[in-house]
């Protein structure tokens, strides 16, 4: 089996308060659409509730929609909880109403690919793809829990 | 689709899919059901306004939502906006306050005064309101979730200042059915959260009748992908189980209806939006008129406030946005609302500057000044096209109301995620038409620059020390005021509510005695449970 092939399980969440979640759910849809197994969280999960469900069900792309402006307090968290349950391979994106001068601490923290509010739809699914075609992808589904 | 017969042009449906001739006549007014809805303005049904002499008198409301970091900071807003020639307020919460959480709560790390003021206690309030005259600019508080304890709060602010509650005006959002679609600020189940906005309203009812406990907001609901027919009967369907809720308690249609409001989005078609308000006036009078027998004319009455439209502002050429919001501040006027609130153009990035919000103020005021929207009365009425489509528009929102409660009604269908479904489908055809093209949106899909500017955009500073500044006096707070007061008091909100009693009452008394709003919270879960989102794709 091709390695694109291969269904790649996303757990998409929304962390934080922050309740808008219609850019969260349209990108989930476009994600099914496109072939992905996709969970969504739903509203105001924790950092700790989110890489839990990460780990229990082994998803290879951890995405995250915050609009709150408050995406490098819960970020931060997030990455020691993922080095915590060594899941640092995990492909890691976030979304949302992030200003540009912040892009480049969010990828200090880890973060693979940050997509801005007017981001295509089609882009996050092209850069999912091709972290999958490059083989740079690691898969979860297949290791012990 | 294919071209309207005998014409060479192009079909065309608006979004709410009424197709669009390219020329309308008295004949099309007459066969979509005539001029006899229209009426006198002030006079049912109401179509052309609610009062008789509208912005003759009084212009419409001009309320920008504000409010960020400490109350201090937001009061200092407050006043730059009054200062401007703004006539009321619209409290922006930060999140822990719009979910019931105290500032030093695990869960509010990193969101304190952030989007919104930080709310503990009613001092707050205090320092939050201070040298605003309560009389003169009335508040709007845009607050659900935790509505009954911050309008307790606004309340005790306001005795403590020495006006009479049966004489306080200003309103409240609380519409707590429309987060469950949209907005996400839920903290209770359905049932339960329906009970307490029905407390707020018996309380205003009986003690602040000049109060509005409960703004119905289609306007988030629209936000969330629903089309402008849905808006509207979706948010008269949820007014309608606000309604029956309270009749069930024994509250007569005249005791309150005339004080429930609406708050409606502006974006897309200038003309399709203004039938829908008019519509929407006409179609809300009939219903309250033939499913509730008002003797006072005042409860048939569509107030509103109509303004936006965050979802038609885009982040690219965010300058854009300065224009587009002009065009929905006038469709706000020409549709005769009695409040308008403009998303400022910078709102995509940031908290809106100082600057942002003077344009959107400037804005209302060049309409009111300058373009004569206050001379007469609705001035589109007898517009071939505008009769016509109000026409249309009023039977599909009638349709779409008819449809829902054959399916046993709005609470039933947002408890199991069925209107949450409907409308996120919505939002993700429409991106996907957006992104094809379909929808055209002009610096998004049509007439990009080569290299598009970085945006003029000066951002919001959040200031970190805000949060610990705020839990600071919070826990001072806590230590000086008297505890055991609190503990009795918050031991009377948990029995009212055990008890299925009104908790407005003892809420009031709790904050008086500085109880938080997580307390009060707590003490409300521990009876009504949490709500469990249903996450169904």
């Amino acid at each position: 089996m091709m390695a694109s092939d291969k269904k790649v399980r996303i757990l998409f969440a929304k962390p934080g308060l922050d309740g808008h979640d219609v850019g969260a759910k349209v990108v989930v849809r476009s994600l099914m659409e496109a072939g992905f197994d996709v969970i969504y969280t739903g509203l105001r999960k924790t950092p700790e509730e989110i890489v839990r469900r990460a780990r229990a069900e082994r998803v290879d792309v951890l995405g995250l929609s915050i609009l709150s402006g408050s995406h490098i307090p819960i970020c931060r968290r997030v990455k020691t909880l993922l080095q915590e349950q060594e899941l640092e391979d995990i492909l890691w994106l976030v979304g949302g109403n992030i200003p540009d001068q912040d892009h480049e601490e969010l990828k200090k923290l880890g973060v693979d690919g940050v997509f801005s509010v007017g981001t295509p739809l089609q882009s996050i699914i092209d850069f999912i793809r091709a972290r999958v075609q490059s083989g740079a992808l690691h898969y979860y589904d297949g290791r012990a829990s | 689709m294919k071209p309207p017969e005998g014409t060479g042009v192009q079909a065309v449906r608006n979004e709410s899919g009424l197709e669009i001739k390219p020329v309308y006549t008295a004949t099309d007014v007459e066969s979509s059901g005539g001029w006899g809805g229209i009426g006198a303005p002030g006079e049912f049904p109401f179509t052309r306004g609610i009062h008789q002499d509208m912005y003759r008198k009084r212009p419409w409301t001009m309320r920008q939502y504000a409010g960020f970091g400490r109350p201090e900071e937001t009061n200092e807003r407050f006043r730059y906006l009054v200062a401007h020639g703004q006539t009321g307020l619209n409290v922006a919460f930060d999140l822990p306050t719009q979910v019931g959480l105290d500032s030093d709560d695990p869960a509010a790390q990193g969101e304190v005064g952030r989007v919104g003021m930080a709310v503990d206690t009613l001092r707050d309030f205090e320092i939050a309101f201070a040298g605003i005259d309560l009389n003169e600019i009335t508040v709007s508080l845009t607050i659900n979730g935790s509505a009954a304890i911050l309008m307790a709060m606004y309340f005790a602010m306001a005795a403590k200042r020495g006006y009479a509650i049966g004489q306080l005006r200003g309103t409240a959002q609380n519409d707590i059915l429309k987060e469950f679609i949209g907005r996400g600020t839920w903290i209770f189940p359905v049932e339960p959260s329906i009970k307490l906005v029905g407390d707020t309203i018996l309380y205003c009812a009986e003690k602040a009748p000049l109060y509005s406990p409960v703004s119905v907001c289609g306007y988030h609901i629209r936000e969330s992908g629903a089309d402008p027919v849905q808006e509207m009967a979706y948010a008269f369907c949820i007014a309608k189980a606000y309604i029956d809720h309270v009749l069930g308690r024994g509250l007569h249609i005249d005791d309150f209806a005339s004080r429930l409001s609406f708050n409606f989005d502006i974006h897309g078609n200038l003309f399709e939006q203004v039938a829908k308000f008019r519509a929407g006036r006409r179609l809300w009078a009939k219903i309250v008129k033939d499913q509730y027998h008002p003797q006072d004319p005042r409860s048939m009455w569509l107030r509103m406030i109509a303004g936006g439209g965050g979802g038609g502002l885009t982040i690219e050429q965010p300058e854009n946005n300065i224009v587009r919001s002009a065009y929905y501040a006038l469709i706000s006027a020409l549709s005769g609302t009695q409040t308008m609130a403009l998303c400022c153009y910078d709102e995509a990035y940031t908290i809106p500057s100082e600057r942002a919000a003077r344009i959107a103020l400037r804005t209302m005021q060049i309409l009111i000044e300058e373009m004569g929207l206050c001379d007469t009365v609705d001035p589109l009425a007898g517009s071939y096209y505008v009769e016509t489509l109000t026409n249309q528009m009023e039977q599909r929102i009638c349709a779409v109301m008819s449809e829902l409660e054959a399916q046993g009604g709005i609470v039933s269908a947002i408890a199991a995620g069925r209107i949450q479904d409907v409308v996120s489908r919505q939002a993700f055809e429409r991106q996907r038409k957006l992104e094809s093209g379909e929808i055209r949106k002009v610096g998004v899909n049509c007439y990009r620059m080569e290299e598009e500017e970085r945006p003029p955009v000066e951002f919001h500073p959040f200031k970190e020390e805000v949060c610990a500044e705020q839990i600071e006096r919070l826990n001072r707070i806590r230590s000086e005021r008297d505890n055991a007061k609190v503990a009795g008091a918050l031991q009377t909100v948990r029995a009212d509510a055990k008890a299925g009693r009104n908790v407005m009452p003892s809420i009031i008394a709790a904050v008086e005695a500085y109880a938080t709003v997580g307390e009060l919270t707590q003490c409300l879960v521990e009876e009504y449970g949490r709500y469990e989102e249903p996450t169904r794709f």
